[in-house]
């Protein structure tokens, strides 16, 4: 599996898609860190999904090139992680902690809050492409539950009605 | 930003090796304030007087148990690993990929005392003769990435790290490592694949990761807390560190604890290991007004839930496995009276049933299957026998029956909610059996 051949797989959609030169160099700064460039594999999907805000296919087939490992790879890699978007997503991702100290300090009241101020329910964007909500592991914020990441910022405790608020933030 | 619930009056160096510096208004201890205060004079110490052998006697002595919710001794962990003649230098491997849910210790010591890590992974790199360091952080814990590589950047240009350390002879150096996600990339060989730039499914053991882990070469895998325990031990010695615990426990040092949940005052606090349930609880001012204690979990989601009685136990890896739960994280959840543990199990059974890796069929089935039958329960359209199914599961999923230890921490919470609380699950049953029950898989047994 670590030689696929992109000639014989489902082609890969390549057009167009060139990493931009800041990325490239920041991937290659990653790449340092060890001894087989397959562990930046991570971090490029990361890099290039802070300037595009996902992954597009053409970009795993750049990507792969670029660390000199199979197309195969990255994308079983971008498949498996949760922070890795394969689709296009909001201007801002909001990610709720669903876990179990957050369940405790009413998170399920403030999901629906989110459900019917956004109009829309996990792993959907709002249609003027401002946020996407999606369900998030344990924060690691439980002191603060129930809490929430928007963009890089974390929140909490925060009550349903605040919701309004806390969003102007984010144009 | 996580904050310590004592004032610094109260946190003493010889009382609290892992939060004395921190400032109490929580903004980060860097390089120059860190080594006013003993920072990296282990390192020293070291270098000077130990050998990588001595080194692990002493940890080994001072009963330093893993903290990341194992409870392993972290001596003998690193007296198992691979190293001599004719064998690579290999890696250690910070385990900051904190995400066991009620967990929120790390977060505070990679946020607010990062020089703390970095000295305790040279003392480890020192000791397993690993040339290179990772700290594998979860992508979430964007403000700590930030600080610990602004620390990194400090200790490489203190001579802390990279060629020669501190004049030593020695090369080591650290790279932070950030993921995207996955609960499973706590799981210590499903975190090397993580970092090698696979998918994070757990590796097969043995080999274990001390004779052959990342890149094939012996590695070291360490949760934050225990990494920073280690400076203390270098420095004061075993039997500095066992007495720390004040006779509380068998297990030496301090516990960064911590209470979320309905609590006046959620948060944390280092304290003796072998602290009790109570105290603790006590710290956090009690249940809101209103509220009154059903049950908790003592350490993190994979953990069994304990009774009101049992916080008069001390929380340490023995008395609370004992009682049949495990210590875990050392970061209590309490459940109050009004709150549902069918509905608390199931957003638990879903947590696990969701960041399954998949890999062995037991998890990846029987997760979402458990997560079935308590939804039906917690709407009460439970059939008869559901709860002897969820139990079956329970056992199925249980330790010596799956890949890794995800799934048997999933069954843990899920067994002992039925032991305690039948009745609760009882409630939800308001069917006779259904096919559900008809069904030819083979349950409970080998």
């Amino acid at each position: 599996m670590t030689h696929a051949s992109t000639s014989t797989s489902a082609p890969i959609a390549t057009d167009g898609f060139v990493l931009h030169d800041e990325d490239r160099a920041a991937i290659a700064h990653e790449r340092d860190h060890y001894p087989h460039p397959q562990a930046a594999s991570i971090e490029a999907l990361k890099i290039v999904q802070k300037r595009h805000g996902w992954v597009p296919d053409a970009a795993i087939e750049a990507i792969a090139r670029e660390l000199g490992v199979s197309p195969a790879s990255v994308e079983g890699v971008a498949t498996f992680y949760s922070l890795i978007f394969r689709q296009p997503v909001g201007r801002h991702v909001i990610l709720l902690c669903d876990s179990s100290s957050c369940f405790l300090t009413d998170y399920e009241a403030l999901r629906d809050a989110f459900f019917e101020h956004l109009g829309i329910g996990f792993g959907q964007t709002t249609p003027d492409g401002r946020f996407t909500l999606l369900p998030v592991c344990c924060l690691g914020a439980c002191d603060r539950g129930p809490a929430l990441m928007i963009g890089d910022d974390t929140h909490g405790p925060v009550a349903p009605e605040e919701i309004p608020t806390l969003l102007e933030a984010y144009a | 930003m996580s904050r310590i619930l004592q004032d610094r009056d109260e946190r003493r160096p010889e009382t609290h090796p892992l939060t004395f510096r921190l400032n109490d208004d929580g903004t980060p201890v860097m390089l120059d304030d860190y080594r006013e205060q003993q920072g990296y004079a282990s390192v020293e110490r070291a270098f000077r007087d130990l050998s990588s052998k001595t080194l692990i006697e002493e940890l080994k002595t001072a009963n330093l148990r893993g903290r990341g919710g194992g409870g392993f001794s972290a001596g003998l962990k690193w007296s198992l690993t691979m190293q001599g003649e004719g064998i690579p230098r290999g890696y250690i491997v910070c385990n900051a990929d904190e995400m066991e849910p009620g967990t929120f210790k790390d977060r505070l010591l990679l946020e607010q005392q990062p020089h703390l890590l970095i000295e305790g992974m040279i003392l480890a790199g020192f000791a397993n003769n690993a040339y290179q360091g990772y700290i594998f952080m979860r992508g979430e814990y964007v403000d700590a990435a930030r600080t610990v590589q602004r620390a990194l950047d400090e200790a490489r240009a203190a001579g802390w790290l990279g060629r020669d350390v501190a004049g030593s002879g020695w090369d080591f150096d650290i790279a932070l490592h950030t993921g995207a996600g996955r609960y499973i990339c706590g799981e210590e060989t499903a975190l090397i694949n993580s970092l090698e730039g696979k998918r994070a499914n757990p590796r097969a053991k043995p080999p274990f990761p001390g004779q052959s882990g990342a890149w094939g070469k012996p590695t070291v895998v360490n949760n934050v807390e225990t990494l920073c325990n280690v400076p203390s031990v270098v420095l004061h010695g075993a039997d500095w560190y066992q007495g720390l615990s004040q006779g509380k426990s068998g297990d030496g040092g301090t516990k960064l604890y911590g209470v979320s949940g309905k609590v006046k005052r959620p948060g944390l606090w280092e304290l003796p290991m072998g602290t009790t349930g109570n105290e603790l609880l006590e710290r956090a001012g009690g249940m809101r007004d209103g509220h009154t204690l059903k049950t908790w979990l003592p350490g993190g989601g994979s953990t069994g839930f304990l009774l009101p009685e049992h916080l008069e136990l001390a929380l340490d890896f023995d008395t609370i496995g004992k009682a049949g739960s495990r210590l875990g994280t050392g970061l209590i959840a309490v459940v109050a009276d009004d709150q549902s543990v069918v509905s608390l199990a199931r957003n638990l059974e879903e947590f696990f049933s969701r960041e399954s890796c998949g890999w062995c069929t037991p998890c990846r089935d029987g997760l979402p299957w458990s997560v079935k039958l308590l939804q039906a329960l917690e709407a009460g359209e439970g059939e008869r026998g559901d709860i002897d199914l969820l139990e079956s599961l329970a056992v199925d999923l249980g330790p010596g029956r799956t890949f890794c230890a995800h799934a048997p921490g999933a069954a843990m919470p899920l067994a002992s909610a039925i032991h305690y609380f039948r009745d609760e699950f009882e409630r939800g049953v308001t069917r006779g059996q259904g096919a559900a029950h008809a069904d030819p898989i083979p349950v409970g047994s080998v």
